[in-house]
């Protein structure tokens, strides 16, 4: 056995091999040698955004890959169910924020890195907060919450006026996502592979079951577990909401359901299903969760570092039939209203709204008529219907420039009409309204750097 | 991307970095907007923003039905609207208490483009067309209400009476339904 070496080198001598020798299948401006690796520590800040399931296993994985300023944001709190899988957390935990105790837990193993815990809401934060961090790691359990993060990373992406990304404003992602036995891993790189928006449609819908075919005719235990919490509840508890942690509120349904489950004859409602049907939970598999955390991990460290090329985007795994995994390249949606760069649109800063929507008629890019203007989720003006076009109507003459705050420059959207081989389409565009001889602040400018 | 990432910690360890006005974007509430710019209500329907014109993700919806049974009752609906929508549909309810077959006395709705049937393709106009719908031509097969939809099914005059009695404020077997015309 080989004397044991206490210091730098051993701890990295594995990540060394990827981050100090050059090669052949390296990223773009991939520069090896031992200042990467401290640059790495010392310049990569990385938000962990989740510590269930799959954020534990980010934030061991981040940690022992090399990154040293590491944050975690989770508005939950840790329950008895988690502790199979979200290793971090012991029986004593049960009740603490999840984000303070996976923290505390991985600084107190790896030695050095520093994590920083928001137990809040996602929504709580300001945008400067997530502006702050130089790649976002996502181990997010819904749609509603990937699409929220996705827009604030997207929000700080600015195109140059050939529609090019501006390098400097880009705020990679890397999101995994398990269910049960499959998995994704995806790299999100704004303005260059697709965002979450663009491939919403990847999604199926959630299933929904007829109310009347709860009401009238349940089939399933799921439909009787359903009656229970839609219908039955409101009807005993008038104005009460349900709430699916309160303990007490899912035992009633439990019961609701199991009486009416009798009545039909049907089998199957147990405590633990309700829970499932009712918060649609997908039972979680501890290796699948290790799996994609660390695709996602390896993607975080080769999109810093630069070190190999990184996942070309999107990767699925599925253990439930032997094992298949597979890498698919997406493509982005180059109107997509999120992440695309939008119509570039010049304009004085004396032209009024009425001017500027009349103009986009004229616009070859747009040929947009009869057009409603917001801005910042501010109706500037709505063709329909009548009660909103009466509310907005005083701001056609006054100027846009005004109207939008006297900024330089900034994104406004537009739907309205246009024209394609004599068919009349509906369409909303993202409009990049920039106004002439009115002085750009300099915001991120790295000054040469490219 | 380490470069950068260095010059860009530099610059926020200088301060360097004015507060830049970001523009979020939710995908959902530009779809809404987009919604609300083309709709085209029939007469008979009327929308209100409780929360004013920039706040559409919850709103009300009036219709009068202008023939069939209902013809002369008020009904309000609410709609909330989810910042993921079109994937998901909104969440409708009837607040005025009616005597109908397909909606219960919680308000709640059986129209299958609001559940099973919601496709993102479709919009706060087809789901206002859908609720108008269903006061011309209630339908019996899709019971949300069991006694209103079995007396539309075997008797449509009794039903017809029943509607009117509710409609103008009263009984109809055991339970008392306000006035809504």
């Amino acid at each position: 056995m080989a004397p044991a070496s206490t210091g730098q080198e051993s701890r990295s001598r594995d990540l060394d091999k990827l981050l100090l020798r050059p090669g052949n299948l390296v990223g773009h401006n991939f520069e090896p040698g031992p200042g990467l690796r401290d640059d790495l520590k010392e310049y990569a800040r990385v938000l962990v955004v989740g510590a269930g399931g799959l954020g534990c296993e980010l934030l061991k994985d981040l940690a022992l890959s090399g990154f040293r300023e590491l944050e975690v944001i989770d508005m939950d709190r840790i329950e008895v169910s988690n502790l199979n899988r979200q290793f971090l957390f012991r029986l004593e935990d049960v009740g603490k924020p999840k984000a303070e105790v996976a923290a505390k837990r991985v600084m107190e193993r790896v030695s050095g890195v520093n994590i920083v815990p928001h137990f809040c809401r996602i929504e709580d934060k300001e945008l400067e907060f997530y502006s702050d961090f130089s790649i976002i790691a996502l181990g997010l359990d819904s749609i509603e919450a990937r699409s929220y993060i996705n827009s604030v990373a997207c929000s700080f992406l600015e195109y140059n006026s050939d529609d090019t990304p501006q390098e400097e404003t880009i705020k990679p992602m890397v999101d995994g996502g398990t269910e049960g036995f499959q998995g994704h891993a995806r790299v999100i790189v704004p303005g260059v592979t697709p965002c979450f928006e663009c491939t919403i449609w990847l999604f199926p819908p959630q299933v929904k079951f007829p109310l009347c075919t709860l009401a009238e005719t349940p089939r399933t235990a799921a439909h009787c577990i359903e009656y229970a919490h839609l219908i039955k509840w409101d009807e005993l508890h008038s104005g009460k909401s349900f709430d699916p942690d309160d303990p007490e509120h899912m035992k009633w349904v439990y019961d609701e359901a199991t009486k009416r489950a009798e009545l039909f004859g049907i089998p199957g409602v147990t405590y633990s299903f309700t829970q499932g049907v009712v918060k649609n939970i997908i039972p979680a598999i501890a290796s699948t969760n290790a799996i994609i955390s660390a695709a996602c991990a390896l993607e975080t460290l080769k999109i810093a570092s630069g070190c190999s090329k990184t996942l070309p985007n999107y990767l699925t795994y599925n253990g439930a039939q032997g094992l298949h995994t597979k890498v698919t390249e997406f493509v982005r949606d180059k109107d997509c209203l999120v992440c695309g760069p939008g119509v570039l649109v010049q304009l004085d800063t004396s032209i009024t709204l009425q001017k500027f929507i009349d103009l986009l008629e004229e616009h070859p890019k747009l040929l947009l008529s009869k057009a409603s203007i917001t801005h910042r989720g501010k109706n500037l003006y709505m063709q329909a219907p009548p009660i909103l076009e009466e509310m907005t109507r005083s701001n056609l003459s006054l100027p846009l420039f005004e109207l939008m705050g006297e900024v330089p420059k900034d994104v406004v959207h537009a739907t309205g009409t246009t024209t394609k081989n004599d068919k009349k389409t509906s369409c909303l565009r993202k409009l990049r309204v920039i106004f002439k001889g009115v002085d750009v602040i300099t915001d991120v400018d790295t000054a040469g750097e490219s | 991307m380490i470069r950068l990432f260095k010059e860009k910690e530099k610059l926020r360890a200088q301060n360097a970095i004015g507060a830049s006005p970001f523009t979020k974007q939710s995908a959902g509430k530009l779809r809404l907007n987009k919604d609300m710019s083309e709709l085209n209500l029939p007469k008979s329907c009327s929308i209100h923003y409780p929360d004013g014109k920039d706040e559409l993700m919850n709103f009300e919806v009036t219709i009068h039905p202008d023939e069939g049974y209902y013809k002369g009752g008020v009904f309000l609906f609410t709609f909330q609207v989810a910042p993921i929508y079109p994937h998901e549909a909104p969440k409708v309810k009837c607040k005025t208490k009616v005597y109908h077959p397909n909606i219960d006395l919680e308000g709640n709705v059986c129209l299958n483009i609001l559940r099973e049937d919601w496709k993102p393709v479709l919009n706060i106009n087809t789901i206002i067309y859908g609720l108008y719908h269903l006061f011309t031509e209630p339908n019996y097969e899709d019971p949300l209400n069991h006694d209103a939809a079995a007396v539309l099914r075997d008797n449509p005059k009794l039903f017809e009476s029943n509607v009117r009695r509710a409609m103008a404020g009263g009984y109809v077997g055991q339970t008392l339904f306000p006035r809504c015309t």
